[in-house]
């Protein structure tokens, strides 16, 4: 039962994601509040009436013509006429869903931002800082020599000494850039794949 | 030593019993022995150079081992166990692929057989095994519903965003700066029957900056800050794509065609690109360029497969089991970006796919349904539909009707085969020229002069799905667009009931519309040959479709003007009469839509099942199928390419066309390598050869794998190896194994030659070695790369026809590839890769 607990391991990393994913969607619609739902009748010109768009917050079951269209343009004999041409049309939004996505779309936007401003602009000048007193710290970890531009987040987690979990984190991250690195190669400058 | 136990054992091989081999390394108690970080290094590793540091800092487990020696007696019965040495502890990586390689579909079905095999026989031994084994068969149904899920809602999520970002370029919505345009006016009772879209919570740029919407002022202010928020988009897609996911550009469907075929291209489908790829989407969408969302959310939806195959072993550790897993995820992207479940299906199984059997077509259906449910539960547009263009009209048409029709289909056909061209000889300049040295700026251009082209003109400004969503539409009085600026006949009020209206003559409006829409067409014609393939993620279905769209439209326009001053002629006499309603012109563009995008993708039948799940009219099948085929004829007349294949071949991608014939009378030994004028083939010798020796081969050359053969003297062939798997056993046993040094003996025969006592040990590897290699004679007709493709296979050996099996040479993937390339008159070099 070796696989089945790795497997269960990435499921509970997963579960968050899933549970998200199910609270924002449907069950939304089920607590829609009033500012969501519509009737909407298009009214077409009419003899010497001007088309007209007529909104209201009403259920589905009211959804019609008579119930929708408030200031009825015409009198009593035309009311059937008018309403026949008329299209009433009901619809639900969750606007909800739509601030949540809008907002995470943002965050996730300025986050990416940050980083890519961080990788770009910031760590070239904190490395050149670092590097001059980073001297003696690389000199009894020869890790360092083997990438002499490891990064200085890289130094400076090692000068703290911390416990291997930031280790691995920054092995990883190492490991990302370099991947990066080799697909910028192989895509913007040998235009190798995706030309 | 004898050679009989060797030719027992090729026979018994020979005669099915894939499951021999490789005895230690690839049967069931291998799968799920690494943690989860090796995985990752396995999988999202780019470079191509071995990392033997990050492979082997994870030690097995001990209790792996003992299950795998388990096993491994168990399925091997009197096999060579008794000659295990340390080494036969798994190592890790083995069976793994090199980047940008080809897998052996072969080896890969035998593993999943023997994994399959071994759950089976172990459930009956305990309950927890049994649970194991019910899970394990249910993991493939519950991955695709994680799939659908997933890719359903990142696909509402960018449907939302890219609605919201699109209209951002021109304004904002007061009451809450996340609502887009339409939502914004969702509620507001101060729209009219004229302006749909106007109301005071909406305020364009200009209006709220001088405070009035009127006035040239505003409106230049309202183009400039259109021109800057499209340029400030397209520059941070470009960015962010340079910066963290260069695999995330472009529309990514040639690519996934060429790893469903088998190829390797670490990365493409991971985390990062997946991340890059939804978030650039958007920014590229909403900048304004003339590309779609749809062939991008394929490779979402691709990438959302890969990465939830990390979460069950049965799909992590076998590559021909993820591809299958990622056909039914480009179901799912279609499914969600045309809101064409059954579409989609057979978009993966007519366009993408390799290997596509009835298991797979089923799972595909369930995601893909998944997949719409979800994102119909979001409900993006507020409108209860999955796309923005969905249409619905009932309108019947008339036989004549399908010589225009036909005509879309040509011209359809005549665009995309001229597109294909354009591109790709726009493509090739940029891959050789200096071009391709300024992804960023040739973004920032092509952006501006779009920006700059498209604002004055209403229908170029707008955004595609919503250009082709009003093309669509057809006109009855509830419209009161420019494109229904229709003289009004005075009777109108009197007679008929409901909404449809009989042909009515062409008024200002319309006119103006109709010019409108002839620059728009030549515009997206233009511009969309620059944009696709730029360095953001651009999918073409929305393109194609706009221009055919326009191109119906104004033909349908057309046809309705004459069929209402001719109503009496000789063709439209009898079913025009002048109160009927005779001609749709949203029926023709949707027709010319169909037309185009099948003359560009040369699809036929998923189109038009997309197209019919579009608008949901089954009358309407018989012109898109005479447009899609007609378009196809003429566009094959020109060249047998889709869009796809041209980029595929662009690349140099190792991708067997199926679609392709292969006519050529050729024999194996004309195709095989060596070739006369060749150094002879690197073979490695089954009991000569040393460590140093095979390691000096291995890196004087840049095979990926090696045949193996009794020895130099007689070269008949024992087995194969890879290169990779080569490595990395001698690395390993170098690292772990005591004794081994450059003069040790490798051993690929059963049992070791009798030796000094006081040399070193041998090093055994018969472990890794195919002991089966797909082998023909050298007269074999090469009549077709079926070969290949049916089998799956990487490469094969040829051997002379006798019973001593000489070996004369081999066939790669790659071979018969720059054969193909050679008969069609093209630089064989252009096939990059193995």
């Amino acid at each position: 039962m070796f696989n089945g607990s790795s497997t269960l391991q990435s499921l509970v990393k997963l579960l968050p994601f899933t549970f998200v994913t199910l609270l924002t969607n449907p069950l939304t619609r089920y607590y829609i509040n009033s500012e969501d739902i519509r009737c909407k009748c298009i009214c077409p010109p009419y003899r010497e009436v001007e088309g007209q768009i007529y909104k209201q917050n009403v259920s589905l079951k009211d959804c019609n013509c008579l119930h929708v269209v408030d200031p009825m343009p015409v009198d009593g004999r035309d009311v059937e006429a008018y309403c026949l041409r008329c299209e009433c049309k009901y619809e639900e939004r969750s606007s909800g869903t739509i601030k949540f996505t809008i907002i995470m779309y943002l965050s996730i936007l300025g986050l990416l931002l940050l980083y890519m401003v961080y990788l770009t602009l910031l760590e070239p000048i904190l490395k050149r800082r670092l590097f001059g007193h980073s001297q003696l710290i690389q000199n009894y970890d020869d890790v360092g020599d083997q990438q002499p531009f490891a990064n200085a987040h890289n130094v400076l987690s090692r000068s703290h000494s911390r416990p291997n979990m930031l280790n691995k984190v920054e092995h990883a991250q190492q490991r990302w850039r370099r991947q990066v690195q080799e697909q910028r190669k192989s895509v913007f400058d040998r235009h190798v794949v995706l030309s | 030593m004898s050679t009989v136990p060797l030719e027992m054992s090729d026979f018994w091989t020979k005669s099915g019993f894939r499951m021999r081999e490789h005895p230690g390394y690839c049967n069931g108690g291998f799968d799920g022995l690494h943690p989860p970080s090796d995985d990752d290094d396995m999988v999202d590793i780019a470079g191509a150079t071995l990392d033997f540091s990050s492979t082997d800092d994870v030690p097995p487990l001990s209790s792996g081992v003992y299950e795998e020696h388990q096993s491994r007696a168990g399925v091997n019965g009197t096999g060579p166990s008794s000659l295990m040495d340390p080494l036969e502890d798994p190592v890790p990586g083995l069976g793994t692929y090199e980047d940008f390689n080809t897998i052996d579909w072969v080896r890969e079905k035998s593993k999943d057989r023997d994994r399959h095999r071994e759950i089976t026989k172990n459930s009956r031994r305990s309950t927890a095994a049994l649970l194991h084994s019910i899970s394990d068969a249910f993991s493939g149904w519950l991955l695709m519903l994680l799939v659908g899920l997933m890719a359903g809602a990142l696909a509402g999520g960018i449907d939302i965003a890219a609605h919201w970002l699109t209209d951002m370029k021109e304004g904002i919505c007061l009451d809450g700066f996340w609502f887009s345009h339409e939502h914004c006016c969702w509620k507001s009772s101060e729209t009219t029957f004229k302006d749909r879209d106007r109301c005071p919570q909406w305020q364009t740029w200009g209006e709220l900056i001088t405070g009035t919407s009127e006035g040239a002022f505003s409106y230049i202010l309202n183009y400039l800050i259109y021109i800057v928020w499209a340029l400030f988009f397209a520059f941070l897609a470009v960015t962010l794509v340079r910066a963290f996911a260069p695999y995330a550009c472009g529309s990514g469907i040639p690519e996934i065609k060429t790893i469903l075929s088998g190829f390797i291209i670490r990365g493409y489908l991971g985390k990062w690109t997946l991340i890059t790829k939804t978030v650039t989407l958007v920014l590229a969408v909403s900048s304004g360029l003339s590309l779609g969302k749809e062939g991008p959310l394929v490779h979402v939806a691709c990438c959302c497969a890969n990465i939830l195959c990390h979460l069950f072993t049965k799909y992590r550790k076998n590559e021909a089991k993820r591809r299958e897993v990622l056909s039914a995820a480009a179901a799912v992207g279609v499914s969600v970006a045309f809101g064409a479940p059954i579409g989609g299906v057979l978009f993966s199984l007519e366009e993408v796919s390799y290997y596509f059997p009835l298991k797979t077509l089923w799972r595909s259906f369930f995601a893909a349904l998944v997949a719409a449910f979800t994102l119909r539960s979001i409900n993006p547009f507020g409108n209860s539909r999955l796309v923005l263009f969905y249409v619905e009209f009932h309108a019947p048409w008339h036989l004549v009707e399908l010589v225009p029709f036909i005509f879309l289909g040509i011209f359809g056909g005549l665009w995309g085969a001229l597109f294909i061209k354009a591109n790709i000889a726009w493509c090739r300049i940029r891959k050789t020229t200096r071009l391709g040295r300024y992804p960023i700026v040739e973004v920032l251009a092509v952006t501006a002069v779009t920006a700059l082209v498209a604002y004055p003109n209403s229908y170029t400004r707008m955004s595609g799905a919503e250009l082709i969503s009003e093309l669509f539409n057809d006109c009855s009085l509830l419209d009161s667009s420019q494109l229904c600026g229709y003289l009004q006949p005075a009777n109108i009020s009197e007679t008929g009931i409901g909404n449809s209206l009989a042909d009515r003559p062409a008024g200002p409006g319309l006119f103006t519309a109709l010019w409108q829409l002839a620059l728009a067409l030549l515009f997206k014609m233009l511009i969309t040959v620059v944009t696709f393939g730029m360095k953001v993620p651009s999918g073409l279905f929305i393109p194609s479709m706009a221009v055919g769209a326009i191109a119906g439209r104004l033909l349908g326009v057309g046809m309705e003007q004459l069929a209402y001053y001719n109503h009496d002629g000789l063709i439209f006499k009898g079913w025009c009469t002048p109160e009927a309603d005779c001609i749709t012109p949203g029926l023709y563009a949707m027709v010319g839509a169909a037309a185009c995008l099948g003359g560009v993708t040369r699809m036929t039948v998923s189109l038009v099942v997309i197209m019919f799940e579009l608008t949901g009219g089954l009358e309407y099948i018989v012109p898109l199928m005479a447009a899609a085929m007609t378009s196809k004829w003429v566009a094959d007349a020109f060249g047998r390419e889709g869009i796809y294949e041209a980029h595929i071949r662009l690349n140099g991608y190792p991708f067997l066309e199926p679609k392709e014939e292969f006519e050529h009378s050729s024999l194996a030994v004309d195709v095989m390598r060596p070739r006369r004028s060749d150094p002879p083939l690197a073979v490695l010798t089954q009991d000569s050869m040393t460590v140093g020796g095979v390691e000096a081969l291995v890196e004087s050359t840049r095979y990926s794998g090696f045949p193996v053969v009794v020895s130099q003297e007689s070269p008949r062939l024992v087995g194969f190896v890879l290169r990779r798997d080569l490595l990395i056993s001698i690395d390993n046993a170098r690292k772990r194994q005591d004794g081994v040094v450059g003069a040790s003996l490798v051993v690929f025969s059963e049992h070791p030659p009798a030796q000094a006592p006081d040399g070193p040990p041998p090093l055994r590897l018969r472990g890794i070695m195919d002991l089966s290699p797909f082998t023909v004679t050298d007269h074999t007709p090469m009549t077709s790369p079926d070969i290949f493709r049916k089998l799956g296979l990487r490469q094969f050996c040829l051997v002379s026809p006798r019973v001593t099996r000489r070996l004369l040479g081999i066939i790669t993937k790659k071979d018969i590839l720059k054969h193909m390339a050679q008969i069609a008159n093209r630089d064989p070099d252009s096939i990059l890769f193995n």
